[in-house]
Formats: C-alpha cells, sequence, structure tokens
C-alpha cells in the first residue's frame, strides 16, 4: 500500500464535484430522478428508431456495449474507487447470469407452457425477466458478500488470488450441475431428487433462454447504472471509499470504517454485475460454465485500467472503444490479446492511473480544476512511492 | 493399501513440481513483494521450450521422434530450456518490472497480469507454439522400476514406481538441494536474503540490489523451466500455450507458495506437497471433480486463520 497521506484529503476532495453534491442536499429528493428520467427517454428512443429485426447486427453491438459499461462500471467500484483489486467479475455475472436465466426458463415453462418468448413489450414475459434479473442481481450481491469478507482480512494481491478463485470455484460447481429438463411433463413431475444437483445443464451450459433483452432494458438498467455509480461517487460513502483506496491508515484514523466500505463495495458491484450477467443470458440465449472463468474478467478489469481508476465516463468510454474495436479489427482476431497486455503495461509504465485518473471527462475542461491540478491536488497514489 | 501407496507415489511426485514452482514464486515475493502473476507462463515457455527443442534436436542428432534417446539428450534439452527461460525471466524484469520498483503494489500486479497475457497469446501465434495441443517426443522409458503385487484373486493390485515419477522426484529434490545452499550458503544468498529483509538498508551496505533481484528472476524462471520440462515428461500432450490447465497449475503453485509461508524457501516446498496431497487423495477418496475446488478451498481457510502461512513470520505495519 502507498503511504501517499499527502494526497488524502486534496484527490478525494477533487473528485467530488461541489454543485452535484448540493444538488443531493437541496433537493427534495425528485430532482434526482431526472438523469434517470432522460436515460430511459433515450432507451426508448433507442428502441423504437431503430430498424425493427431486433437480431440485426449493429443492434446486436449496441446491447453488448450497453452491457460491458455496466459490468466495467460496477467493476470500477471495487477497483477503481475501493482500490481493492478483484479479478472474479465474470464469477459475479456468472452467477447472476445463471439465476436469471434459470428463472425465466423454468419460469416461462411452468407459466406458459413453453420457454418461447411470450407478450410483447412490457407484456407478462417482459416483467418475468425483469424479476429475473433482479433475482440473479440479488444472489450475486450475496455472492459478492461473501467474497467481500476475506478482503477485510487480505489485502491487495491476495484478494486478487481469492477473488480469482471464486471464479473458478463457480465454474467448476457449475459444471457438475444435472441436464436440463428439456419438456414441460418432465418438469411437472419432477421430484426433489431430481434438483440435486440442479438441472442446468452441467459443462454445456443452459441455452434455449428466451432471448427478452433488447435495447430498451439494457439502456434503462445501464442509466441506472450510471446514476447510481455516480451518485455513490460523490456522496459521503463514496468519499470514504476513496479515502480507503487512498491509505487504509489514514482512512481508519479518520474514522472511515474499512471493512463497511470494502464490502459494500464488493456488494454494489457484483449486483450490477448480476444483473448485467441476466441481461447477457437473455441477449445471446445461452449461459455456460466457461463464462465465470478468469480470462473474461480480465476484459473488464483492462477497462477499468484503461480509463481511470475511480473515473466512471473514463470507464465508460474505454469500455465502448474496447468492445467496438475488435469488432472493426475482426481479421487481427489473434493479435487482440497481445494489443490488451502491452496495453495494460504500457499505461502502468506511463500513466498508471488510468487516462482519466479518477477525473469525469467534463471535469477535463473545468479551468478552475485544471488550475488545482497544476497547484499539486493531482499527485495519484501512484506517483507516491512507498 | 495399494490404491493409497500408489496416490502417495503420484502426490509426491506432482509435489515435487508444484515446489519447484511455487519456489520461484516465493523468491520473487520475497524480494519485490509482488506476485509474479507471469511465472506460470514461464513454466509454459519450459515445457513448449522443451517441445520446440525435442522436435528439433532429436532428428538433428539422428533419433527419431518415437525411439528413446540416451540420457544426456534430455539432460542437454533440460538446460537448454532452462537457459532459455533464465532469458526471458531476465528480460522480462528488466523491461517491465524494473521500471516499476518504486510504484504501489497494484500497478505492478496489473503489469504482471499484462506480462502473463502477453506470453500467453505471443506463445498461441501461429509462427511461435501455435493455438493446438502436441505430444511431447519421449526422452525417458516410462518402464515400471519396481513392481508390488498386494492381495490375491479378486482383489489382486499391484503398485508400480514408474521411471518418470523417481526423475520427476530426483530432479526436483536435487534442485531444491541446490538452491537451498544457494540461499543459505553463498554470499549470493545472504544478499538476497538481505534484499527481501529491507531493500533500502540492503543498498546501503553495498548490495548490488538491481543485480540480486536479476538473479533472483533468473534462478525461480530456471526452476520454472524445470518444473515444465519435467511435467510434459509426465504429461506428454501438451496443452496451447494459453489452456486454463496452465493458469490453474500457476494458481496451485502460487497456492503452495501461501500456504507453506510467502518469502519463505522451506515453506513454499512444504506447501507444494501438502498441494499435492490435499489434491490426489481428495480425488482419489471424494470426487476427481472438485480437485481445483480443494485447493481453493484450502486456500481461502488458511488465509483465513492463518495469514502469514504454515512457517511464514507476521509482520504487523506500523504507520
Amino acid at each position: 500500500m502507498a503511504r501517499g497521506t499527502s494526497s488524502v484529503g486534496s484527490d478525494a476532495a477533487a473528485a467530488v464535484k461541489p454543485e452535484a453534491a448540493e444538488v443531493a442536499v437541496k433537493g427534495n429528493g425528485w430532482t434526482g430522478l431526472i438523469p434517470i428520467a432522460i436515460g430511459i427517454l433515450i432507451a426508448l428512443v433507442l428502441h423504437f428508431a431503430l430498424p425493427a429485426p431486433q437480431r440485426s447486427y449493429n443492434t446486436q453491438i449496441l446491447q453488448i456495449i450497453g452491457i460491458v459499461i455496466v459490468l466495467a462500471v460496477s467493476l470500477n467500484i471495487v477497483n477503481g474507487m475501493t482500490g481493492q483489486f478483484s479479478i472474479g467479475h465474470a464469477g459475479f455475472m456468472a452467477v447472476g447470469g445463471y439465476t436469471a436465466a434459470s428463472i425465466t426458463y423454468y419460469g416461462s415453462m411452468l407459466l406458459w407452457g413453453s420457454t418461447t418468448k411470450h407478450g410483447g413489450f412490457l407484456g407478462s414475459g417482459d416483467w418475468l425477466f425483469l424479476g429475473s434479473c433482479l433475482a440473479g442481481g440479488l444472489v450475486a450481491a450475496i455472492a459478492g458478500y461473501v467474497v467481500g469478507l476475506p478482503s477485510l482480512r487480505l489485502r491487495g494481491d491476495y484478494l486478487a488470488i481469492v477473488t480469482l478463485g471464486f471464479g473458478e470455484i463457480i465454474r467448476v460447481v457449475l459444471q457438475q450441475t444435472g441436464p436440463l429438463i428439456e419438456d414441460v411433463k418432465a418438469l411437472q413431475s419432477v421430484g426433489l431428487k431430481q434438483l440435486v444437483p440442479p438441472p442446468l445443464g452441467g459443462s454445456l451450459g443452459l441455452s434455449g433462454i428466451p432471448k427478452y433483452t433488447n435495447l430498451f432494458w439494457v439502456y434503462s438498467i445501464l442509466t441506472i447504472t450510471l446514476v447510481v455509480a455516480y451518485r455513490l461517487k460523490s456522496s459521503s460513502a463514496g468519499r470514504s471509499m476513496i479515502s480507503v483506496r487512498e491509505d487504509e491508515l489514514a482512512a481508519q484514523a479518520m474514522g472511515v470504517n474499512i471493512a463497511r466500505q470494502k464490502v459494500t463495495a464488493f456488494v454494489v458491484a457484483a449486483f450490477f454485475a448480476g444483473v448485467a450477467g441476466g441481461l447477457f443470458a437473455h441477449s445471446t440465449g445461452t449461459v455456460s460454465p466457461k463464462d465465470a472463468g478468469f480470462q473474461q474478467s480480465f476484459d473488464y478489469v483492462i477497462m477499468t485500467v484503461l480509463g481511470g481508476r475511480g473515473s466512471i465516463s473514463g470507464v465508460t468510454l474505454a469500455a465502448i472503444f474496447l468492445t467496438v474495436l475488435p469488432e472493426l479489427l475482426r481479421d487481427f482476431e489473434q493479435y487482440r490479446l497481445i494489443v490488451y497486455a502491452l496495453l495494460l503495461i504500457i499505461m502502468m509504465l506511463v500513466r498508471p492511473q488510468g487516462l482519466l485518473g479518477i477525473h469525469e471527462v467534463w471535469e477535463m475542461f473545468n479551468r478552475r480544476r485544471r488550475k488545482a491540478e497544476v497547484s499539486g491536488s493531482d499527485v495519484s497514489p501512484a506517483e507516491v512511492g512507498p | 493399501m495399494s490404491d493409497f501407496a500408489q496416490t502417495l507415489i503420484t502426490a509426491i511426485a506432482i509435489g515435487s513440481l508444484y515446489a519447484l514452482i511455487a519456489l520461484g514464486y516465493t523468491m520473487v515475493y520475497g524480494i519485490l513483494k509482488f506476485i509474479n502473476f507471469a511465472h506460470s507462463d514461464i513454466v509454459v515457455l519450459g515445457a513448449w521450450g522443451s517441445y520446440s527443442l525435442s522436435v528439433r534436436i532429436l532428428p538433428a542428432l539422428g533419433y527419431g521422434l518415437n525411439e528413446v534417446p540416451p540420457v544426456w539428450v534430455a539432460l542437454m534439452i533440460l538446460l537448454l530450456a532452462m537457459i532459455f527461460c533464465g532469458a526471458i525471466g531476465f528480460t522480462i524484469e528488466r523491461l517491465a518490472y524494473r521500471p516499476l520498483r518504486r510504484a504501489p503494489r497494484l500497478n505492478v500486479l496489473i503489469t504482471a497480469i499484462g506480462v502473463s497475457l502477453l506470453l500467453q497469446n505471443v506463445g498461441q501465434l501461429s509462427f511461435v507454439f501455435g493455438a493446438s495441443p502436441q505430444d511431447m517426443p519421449p526422452l525417458l522409458s516410462d518402464r515400471a522400476l519396481a513392481t508390488f503385487s498386494f492381495g490375491e484373486g479378486e482383489s489382486a493390485r499391484q503398485l508400480v514406481i514408474g521411471m518418470v515419477d523417481v526423475v520427476i522426484f530426483a530432479t526436483a529434490t536435487s534442485l531444491m538441494l541446490i538452491m537451498q545452499y544457494l540461499v543459505f550458503h553463498t554470499q549470493l544468498g545472504v544478499a538476497m536474503r538481505a534484499v527481501s529483509f529491507n531493500t533500502d538498508t540492503a543498498a546501503l551496505m553495498g548490495i548490488p540490489v538491481d543485480r540480486v533481484v536479476s538473479f533472483t528472476f533468473v534462478l525461480g524462471s530456471m526452476l520454472a523451466a524445470a518444473a515444465g520440462f519435467l511435467i510434459v515428461m509426465k504429461y506428454p500432450s501438451i496443452s496451447q500455450p494459453a489452456h486454463t490447465i496452465w493458469v490453474l497449475l500457476g494458481l496451485k503453485a502460487f497456492v503452495a507458495a501461501v500456504i507453506g509461508g510467502i518469502g519463505n524457501v522451506r515453506g513454499a516446498v512444504l506447501g507444494g506437497f501438502v498441494i499435492a496431497f490435499v489434491e490426489q487423495f481428495g480425488a482419489f477418496y471424494v470426487s476427481s471433480n472438485y480437485r481445483d475446488v480443494y485447493v481453493f478451498t484450502l486456500l481461502i481457510l488458511i488465509l483465513l486463520v492463518k495469514p502469514s502461512g504454515l512457517l511464514g513470520s507476521t509482520l504487523r505495519e506500523k504507520v
């Protein structure tokens, strides 16, 4: 841990846009909903303005971009704001994905007799889907709590190994689940005994999930994620998280309950990862154990590192960039991870705090902020030696 | 009884492999205080390097790929693989880790993950090792050195002590003894331990810290290369460089280092055997499906109960 005491107060203060904090305090509680309303409006427009074939290439990419941003921004709460290092994010995503997928799969079988899509826009099928995503998020949050607990006693690299081990355990356990029950009659006559191990498709995974995910749901949930992340960052809880990142000892001395901040970060991040897992499962129609592996987690880690650890807009931009780039460079697929790896190394050597550091994009254009940077408040923890 | 003994023999062979890899983790951690994530990829390089060396050297020396060459050929391949990996380890430390010597540990960890990804994916390129599994030509004859029979009739079992297991154990043990001598009985070893204890003070005492760190990396990488070589002796079908199997292998070895008490050379060896015993006996007596789960569960338990490991010492952080 860097003991960069000089940077604690100033950096944490610089992270918060004072006006935003004032709005949060002064507003009567409803003004905070404006960004969410705008986001949902955009989601509606996207949903209805794009041409009808839901599975067209562009729609698909737009969905994936939205889901990936949710994952990267939620990971950023743990890795960026709280300064922990989780490389098991795909594990939480898989937990959420499996939970949501099994609920809609077996739920729609029991309710409507088949696993095809049921009801139109905002129809009964859509509500089942939304509920299943929330359930996925909750189960993932519980998993996040369990994984967050060791983080109270472990720091830095040990924690990385535990989160990595968590993803692997999830993967192995999912591989050992029983075969899917594929028709309604078999499902209705199923006994308790057949539910152990749970019928989740074993190493083949769960497929044939009704594809409820559409641009409206993806971008509505993305809006909520972004608003929650931003409000968290500018709240006192978020400031406490940033202080844990800067210096645990100093934070503790200032009365921050570091244990609680760490676990909170894990739970919030895991919840959104779980919801994103649900969205993803209902977008591709399949979930499989290998989704939980750590190789999947690395993609999101790279996004948080590149965008700036703690910067929500920076991570969002990095997520968009790193999702679109491989699509454009299809022919260079085998070089994709080499480029990522070099990016990671070079970033750490040249600009370890990420492209934007902890700042948001709009703060970069703010002259007052820039002056503050020059006067030395931008001493990032990375530049202060141990 | 014979099942138990057979599992024991496998566990000892595998345990010495884990111990070899764990030594590399623990030495680097002891000196630089970070997990060298790329260490498992050095093992992969050792394995694949031994493979490419054998398919090139064996025909050049006039041996077919299926006949067993004399022992000195195998030794030469082992040595060349160790030198190759030592050089790679030196380069990595020089280019990626040394500039970050004073940076926070998290940055170094991220760099290490980057190096690991880089090695894996460069190895997968078609003109390096390729992305398909290969079969290692046999360098040792896998004959049974000793066979014991137990029981009569239906329940008759045989206990086989194979050549490969014995060679693995012997090679690994002699390398570990050399390490032990180097670390505890030479001036270089004193320098290594001094740097590990306190880098700044060691530098003030005139110890060339950079050179000692480089040497540690080279040493760790050579041990990893030897482990890679021995692994392909035991399991001749080599998975492609970015296969999960390799990462898991490296992780388990790291777990071994943590369980033994990271930074502690003897602890790494102990941890290697503990891991192998848990894994092999768990796989045999409980269920082989969950063999990775046992190891990680053990890790989490150890970290919760005794975070400094079995032989590790606790250091309180002071303000």
